[in-house]
């Protein structure tokens, strides 16, 4: 079965390796891969303004109508800010976690902080939202916390300000963007870990011994060399809050994110078109981000 | 092993800063798992008030009494099951064939292999759903345990085909040397050394799927698994705490073979027999 | 004579480059440097000399300031340095692994030390540019560290190291990484720069033909202590203890109840095995030299110049090297009695 590392297949052996991966292989590419396909040509049909049912022609139209009306642009331009803001953040909350994990922690320290950003990470994501309720709500955890230290007042400024403010924690922006953070921060964490620890202590003594004074060493060595941890950590925030679509309906203003758009239009609006359509949203700024990142030489250090 | 980390000069020792941070970090990331659990305690059960005025058990009473939250337990574990099974032979499958050959186009199936993670969950469902509405498929419980199949058989595929990588080529031609067939060198060694990668697969895909919540309302038409149980409570005013006993539940339901995966996969010293 | 004292001293109204004063480390249980105190002259080409594990990387580590002793204390020039971080002293490195910054340019690389102290970019260009010539790549600024050869990526670490003019430059097992060929070339060019630039050179190695032939004085390590500290002729024609005589040049140590029953004197002593000779059948031995016979068990062809180990009695097995001029190995064979002799004061006598 599993052989040599071989280089050209002949006959028995080739039946038999088709064999195996026969089956994964149909499994995926006819499951996923063919509902990835038709969920593509969907977008490319449209409405009848009339019927209400689909009609399956080959049209733009669609996508004009995603591309043109105002409020799809602002449901788009809302998730792009809010990923963007969630990656920033999570970046910087990560980083000294992180840098303590992979180069200051002792093997036990290091293994209990794994286990300690992996427990989270895979702990059941409703329940973590449903947490975030009960600490966001008006009465709840955060209320609590703030009157006690005297910044309610703080608190309530925040929530004056427009477009990020809002009624409360539990339904604003700010509060949005705080779940958003915590949710994808174990996946900031361990990339950036991982390039983190890739780093040659070498290095670090050459800078020092030709004089750097630590903090040069940490902006010119370990900082352009973390990079490609940090990117890889982006593109998980990014597009993970991009296509959400549970957290902007359990906590958060009432303005539309992409996911929720993409839920209502194949629910209750019926439009699957639509919806197909603004699911390959997140997909192309993904893509476009990628390629950002890769021109900006994230991936350089690798 | 030394036990005892050489001390490190006081130029290289890190700052208070970042210790503190790193601290705050990791409270940060655990401390709303642990407020939950409080609430399931909690007396109040309209708001979500803090300090909760009372603390008591009635409401696991309530919840063990409810059928609905029975229902919703025993299909997520069927679905679970199901899918975790079915994972567990299609990525061992394909962990066997694409572990170590070389040929045109497994770029690209190995890039097949990570899109259902890599893709947003979004994605993936509303790409069943328009999939099964084209053939005309009714959602149900095959449509749920198809979609968890799918990402649950990349989590296995990954962790087995990284054990079998480890395994030195030499092992499996020295069986072979020694007359082993092909089945008797599957049986007697690489079974044993990719059995416990399996198990942590299998594990982490039935954590998986026990509370997938993003592909499953696409997919599940009326059938409640008990994330969308929970899901659908969020919005409910009363008997707040029952949600919280059950998500006190689900956390430690998960939490078992999460665990039992990661010391799993810790790379040991028995894989290394070289 | 206490164990660890300097053979030689520089001389005393000259303050020496580097001073280590009772120096000790310890990693948990291990002792890796146990009260070590050596002195080094300006301008010196210095070896620590070692087997792994003897404590000669930990001994420079502590120079340069990447870890602080347990106890003791270090002088650069005359400064007490034991408490200051590596970038605040005046020595620079030259990594094993080279330590070449891969996400910088040859030339961001070697302007680097400018770099971190604030020196301005065109001022760091050009110097970064003198340096490169002095180690002949002056046309390779522009590439990265891994497109460069080993040989390449260690004369930039070379440069990088000296851009700061340090008073001291270290060096860390220089040649492990590469070929015999350009080893030997780096010997001839490292020796060449270090004479060029005046400034002492201190570097760490287990190849004792490397030492020997590049410093101008060794401190042969082991287990954490130096055995002694001379100049490379001196090691090789006078070791003091049976480690140095048997890791400088492989001589044949003889033990001192052995020695009783070779010589009659109870002392022990090394003798090299190029200084043993084979006497021909019937042949006697020249006056006063000693002699024993012996059988023996292995025979190693070696070109230029092949061994002989022969077994004398019950303990001693001695290696005798004997050049394809005078006769190489030929007709001999495991199992012939042969009989030995050297001169009395061939035999170098060991301490304990």
């Amino acid at each position: 079965m599993a052989g040599r590392a071989e280089f050209s297949l002949q006959g028995r052996q080739a039946f038999y390796f088709a064999l195996l991966l026969a089956p994964p292989l149909l499994w995926l590419g006819i499951v996923y891969l063919g509902s990835l396909f038709t969920l593509l040509l969907q977008s490319f049909y449209a409405i009848d303004e009339f019927t209400a049912r689909i009609v399956p022609e080959f049209t733009l139209a669609t996508y004009r109508q995603l591309l043109t009306q105002p409020a799809h642009i602002d449901i788009i331009l809302r998730t792009l800010l809010m990923a963007a803001a969630v990656t920033v953040a999570a970046a910087i909350i990560a980083f000294p976690v992180a840098l303590y994990m992979a180069r200051y922690a002792g093997p036990r320290t290091k293994a209990f902080f794994y286990v300690g950003v992996m427990l989270p990470m895979w702990t059941s994501y409703l329940v973590k939202v449903y947490a975030w309720r009960l600490i966001l709500a008006k009465q709840g955890i955060a209320s609590w916390g703030f009157e006690h230290l005297g910044l309610m007042g703080a608190l309530d400024q925040a929530l004056a300000v427009p477009v990020v403010g809002g009624p409360s924690l539990a339904s604003s922006y700010i509060g949005m963007f705080v779940v958003f953070v915590y949710m994808w921060l174990p996946f900031m964490i361990l990339p950036l870990a991982a390039a983190l620890e890739r780093v040659p202590a070498s290095l670090l003594q050459a800078s020092a011994d030709l004089g750097a004074r630590p903090g040069q060493t940490f902006r010119n060595i370990v900082l352009p060399l973390a990079l490609p941890g940090l990117a890889a950590g982006s593109i998980f925030t990014f597009s993970l809050t991009l296509g959400d679509y549970i957290i902007p309906s359990v906590v958060g203003a009432p303005g539309y994110f992409i996911g929720m758009m993409v839920y209502q239009q194949q629910g209750t609006a019926g439009n699957l078109p639509l919806a197909a359509a603004f699911s390959v949203v997140p997909i192309v700024l993904i893509g476009l981000y990628l390629m950002l990142a890769r021109r900006l030489g994230a991936f350089d250090a690798l | 092993m030394r036990s005892e980390l050489p001390r490190r000069p006081s130029w290289e020792r890190p700052s208070l800063f970042t210790r503190v941070m790193a601290a705050a970090g990791l409270v940060f990331l655990h401390a709303p798992v642990w407020v939950i659990a409080l609430y399931a305690f909690t007396t109040e059960d309209r708001t979500y008030q803090f300090p909760p005025p009372g603390l008591t058990l009635h409401w696991f009473e309530v919840a063990f009494a409810r059928d609905d939250i029975w229902e919703s337990m025993r299909l997520s574990l069927l679905v679970a099951s199901a899918a975790t099974l079915l994972a567990i032979i299609l990525g061992t499958l394909a962990a066997f064939a694409l572990a170590r050959r070389t040929f045109s186009g497994k770029e690209s199936i190995t890039l097949l292999f990570v899109l259902p993670i890599a893709l947003p969950g979004i994605l993936t469902g509303l790409a069943l759903l328009a999939g099964m509405r084209t053939v005309g498929l009714e959602p149900g419980f095959w449509t749920i345990v198809a979609g968890h199949a799918t990402f649950c058989l990349v989590i296995v595929y990954n962790n087995v085909v990284a054990r079998l990588r480890r395994i030195p080529p030499s092992w499996v031609e020295a069986s072979m040397d020694l007359g082993a067939r092909g089945h008797q060198t599957f049986r007697y060694v690489l079974l044993p050394q990719i059995a416990t990668a399996l198990l942590a697969g299998g594990m982490l895909a039935f954590a998986l799927s026990f509370d997938e919540i993003i592909v499953t309302l696409f997919t599940a038409g009326h059938e409640r698994t008990l994330p969308i149980w929970f899901y659908s409570e969020l919005f409910r005013p009363r008997e707040r705490p029952v949600t919280n006993v059950v998500a006190v539940v689900v956390i430690l339901v998960t939490l078992v073979p999460i665990l039992l995966a990661y010391y799993l996969t810790r790379p040991d010293e028995q894989s290394q027999g070289s | 004579m206490p164990r660890g004292m300097p053979r030689a001293e520089p001389t005393v109204d000259m303050t020496p480059a580097i001073e280590l004063r009772a120096m000790r480390r310890a990693f948990g249980s291990v002792v890796a440097l146990d009260s070590v105190s050596l002195a080094i002259a300006p301008g010196e080409f210095f070896a620590l000399l070692g087997p792994s594990g003897s404590g000669k990387t930990t001994c420079l580590r502590l120079i340069a300031g990447f870890d602080q002793p347990d106890g003791g204390t270090i002088l650069l020039d005359g400064e007490d340095v034991t408490n200051t971080p590596p970038f605040a002293r005046n020595v620079n490195t030259v990594f094993q692994d080279y330590a070449l910054f891969p996400h910088m340019t040859v030339q961001e690389n070697v302007a680097y030390g400018l770099r971190v102290r604030g020196v301005a970019a065109a001022e760091r260009a050009q110097q970064a540019a003198a340096m490169l010539d002095l180690v002949r790549l002056g046309e390779f600024g522009a590439r990265r560290p891994h497109q460069l050869s080993g040989g390449q990526r260690q004369r930039v670490a070379l440069a990088r190291a000296l851009i700061n003019h340090p008073k001291v430059l270290l060096l860390d097992e220089p040649l492990g990484a590469l070929d015999l060929k350009l080893r030997e070339e780096m010997q001839v060019e490292l020796k060449g720069l270090q004479q060029r630039l005046g400034i002492t050179f201190v570097f760490v190695t287990h190849d004792q033909g490397e030492a020997l032939s590049m410093a101008d004085r060794v401190a042969v390590f082991s287990q954490g202590r130096i055995e002694q500290l001379d100049t490379p002729r001196e090691l090789y024609n006078r070791p003091q203890t049976a480690f140095v005589a048997s890791f400088v040049g492989s001589a044949n140590v003889v033990g001192r109840e052995a020695a009783q029953a070779l010589t009659g004197r109870d002392r022990a002593f090394a003798i090299r095995p190029e200084l043993i000779d084979l006497l021909a059948a019937g042949e006697p031995a020249a006056d006063g030299h000693v002699q024993c016979a012996g059988e023996i068990v292995d025979v190693l062809y070696h070109g230029a110049s092949s061994r002989l180990r022969v077994k004398v009695n019950e303990r001693t097995t001695l290696a005798v090297a004997r050049s394809e001029s005078a006769g190489g190995v030929q007709g001999l064979a495991t199992g012939a009695r042969v009989r030995l002799a050297w001169r009395p004061d061939h035999a170098v006598p060991l301490r304990d």
